[in-house]
């Protein structure tokens, strides 16, 4: 069980600036995000677009926003558990008790989620019977690849997950390569080492195919692709690998007994506490009227949220405002004075 | 104002009239048309407002711009009339316009 004083779901860019504001004030948190890596919607969705409203800042990417704010973090110590998504916050006495997919618990006084439009999932193929065999024969990512030797893998996607995964099983398996249409989206050195592969027999490649069904009792056994012109062809396959990138899905969250609003949580300005005590919401995910789905509003968000944070967490000490230019206080959280 | 009309999964039909320069997407979600979920608030980044335009009204549409086609790879059940209506403006030209709205955007 990890005790701390805050815990905040969603490591983009409003719990990354949450955490600074907490560990600023002198408390401590810890950050739990289900990608596997920092960054949120900056580095997932758009790394190398360019932001150009925040503010002092005229001009940078998603992923030279994140790197920036995790420069701002270097003073402090702050641990990120990533590859972990909430699944369940509950009550127990003053405190709130969390747990992750990861096997994880904390408890803490205070939870703030700044979780964006939800955790990011994997898309799934779209056929029901998938269900039951994922995890086992069907997987949306590659942990340990042994189990494809001397098999027979249909891979669908047409991104560089997708065609990474066909050369690199085309070495010890057979690979069927199944997408939706005709052009593929990876990096150009990729595809071409695809058709390469394919010319020399040994990928299987089908394009403007979808998957249809799924066929098999414990195990998948074979599987229908269907053509664009509607013809069908069952290959026999013993696993089934989709790469068709990640959404966002507010998942868990919407059992927590919050105040929803449409895929938001409904929160007061003045702490960015929901309707439970001591869970606050900040970012793209909180609701209130007026609300900006901008990053500079979860900054601000989230420099209330954390004030409020400070009431729970230190109840018989009393918080004083100060500026980072000239409270020793602060400075030395900054690690600029002794 | 140019009239567009959404047909839901559950055979609901909307027909709204939408402000030209506004997206058929913009359209739907101030209309509180259900289906279209646009995560991400256009900015192509989500497949999350993905709509099967009608056939006849398909090569009518400006033409997808790149990286629409990349989008349209992570959509629920893409089709070869699938557009992304985050991407599509209304203009009077598109007065008439017939879109479905898939069972499900994810
Ligand atoms: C294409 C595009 C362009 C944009 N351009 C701009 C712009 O120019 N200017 C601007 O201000 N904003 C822009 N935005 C919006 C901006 O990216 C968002 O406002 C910002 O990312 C919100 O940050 P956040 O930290 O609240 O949430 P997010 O960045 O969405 O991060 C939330 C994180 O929480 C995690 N999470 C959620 N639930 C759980 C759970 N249960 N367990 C574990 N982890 C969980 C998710 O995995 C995610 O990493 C743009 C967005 C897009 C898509
Ligand atoms: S709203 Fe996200 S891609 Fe259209």
């Amino acid at each position: 069980m990890n005790k701390t004083d805050a815990l905040i779901i969603g490591a983009g860019p409003t719990g990354l600036f949450t955490a600074h504001q907490l560990k600023l004030i002198g408390l401590n948190c810890e950050i739990i995000d289900n990608l596997d890596k920092i960054g949120g919607q900056c580095i997932e969705l758009y790394p190398d677009k360019p932001i150009y409203d925040i503010p002092a800042v005229p001009e940078c990417t998603g992923e030279e926003l994140t790197n920036n704010l995790l420069n701002q973090l270097k003073p402090f110590d702050i641990k990120f558990h990533l590859n972990e998504r909430v699944d369940e916050v509950k009550k127990e006495n003053d405190n709130w008790l969390v747990k992750t997919s990861g096997g994880n618990s904390f408890k803490t006084p205070n939870v703030i989620i700044a979780g964006g439009v939800g955790s990011f999932e994997p898309r799934k193929f779209s056929p029901k019977e998938c269900e039951k065999f994922e995890n086992k024969s069907l997987f949306y990512s590659v942990k340990n690849k042994s189990v494809f030797k001397g098999k027979t893998v249909s891979i669908f996607g047409g991104g560089d997950s997708a065609l990474d995964w066909a050369i690199e099983l085309s070495k010890d398996s057979n690979v069927n390569l199944i997408h939706r249409r005709d052009e593929f989206r990876g990096a150009r050195a990729t595809v071409n080492k695809m058709y390469e592969l394919k010319k020399a027999g040994k990928i299987n490649l089908f394009t403007k195919y979808q998957m249809s069904n799924v066929h098999g009792n414990e195990k998948i056994e074979s599987i229908d692709i269907k053509h664009d012109n509607s013809e069908i062809q069952n290959l026999k396959s013993d696993y089934v690998l989709g790469f068709f990138g990640l959404i966002m899905q507010l998942g868990p969250i919407a059992n927590w007994g919050l105040n929803l609003n449409k895929k938001t949580i409904e929160v007061d300005t003045e702490k960015f506490e929901t309707n439970q005590k001591g869970i606050y919401a900040v970012g793209d995910i909180c609701n209130y009227p007026g609300k900006l789905k901008l990053i500079l509003s979860g900054f601000h968000e989230g420099a209330l949220a954390a004030r409020a944070c400070f009431k729970l967490a230190r109840p018989n000490e009393k918080y004083r405002f100060e500026f980072t230019t000239t409270s020793t206080n602060l400075l030395k959280r900054l690690g600029k004075k002794e | 104002m140019p009239k567009i009309t959404y047909n839901t999964h559950d055979n609901e039909t909307y027909t709204i009239e939408v402000q030209n320069g506004l997206t058929v997407m913009e359209g739907a979600v101030q209309n509180d048309i259900p289906g279209i979920d646009a995560d991400c608030g256009g900015g192509m980044a989500c497949a999350t407002c993905h709509v099967y335009v009608k056939e006849d009204w398909f090569n009518k549409l400006p033409k997808k711009e790149d990286g629409e086609e990349d989008m349209l790879d992570m959509a629920f059940e893409p089709k070869p009339y699938s557009r992304l209506s985050c991407q599509i403006i209304v203009s009077d030209d598109l007065d008439g316009l017939e879109v479905n709205i898939p069972s499900k955007q994810a």
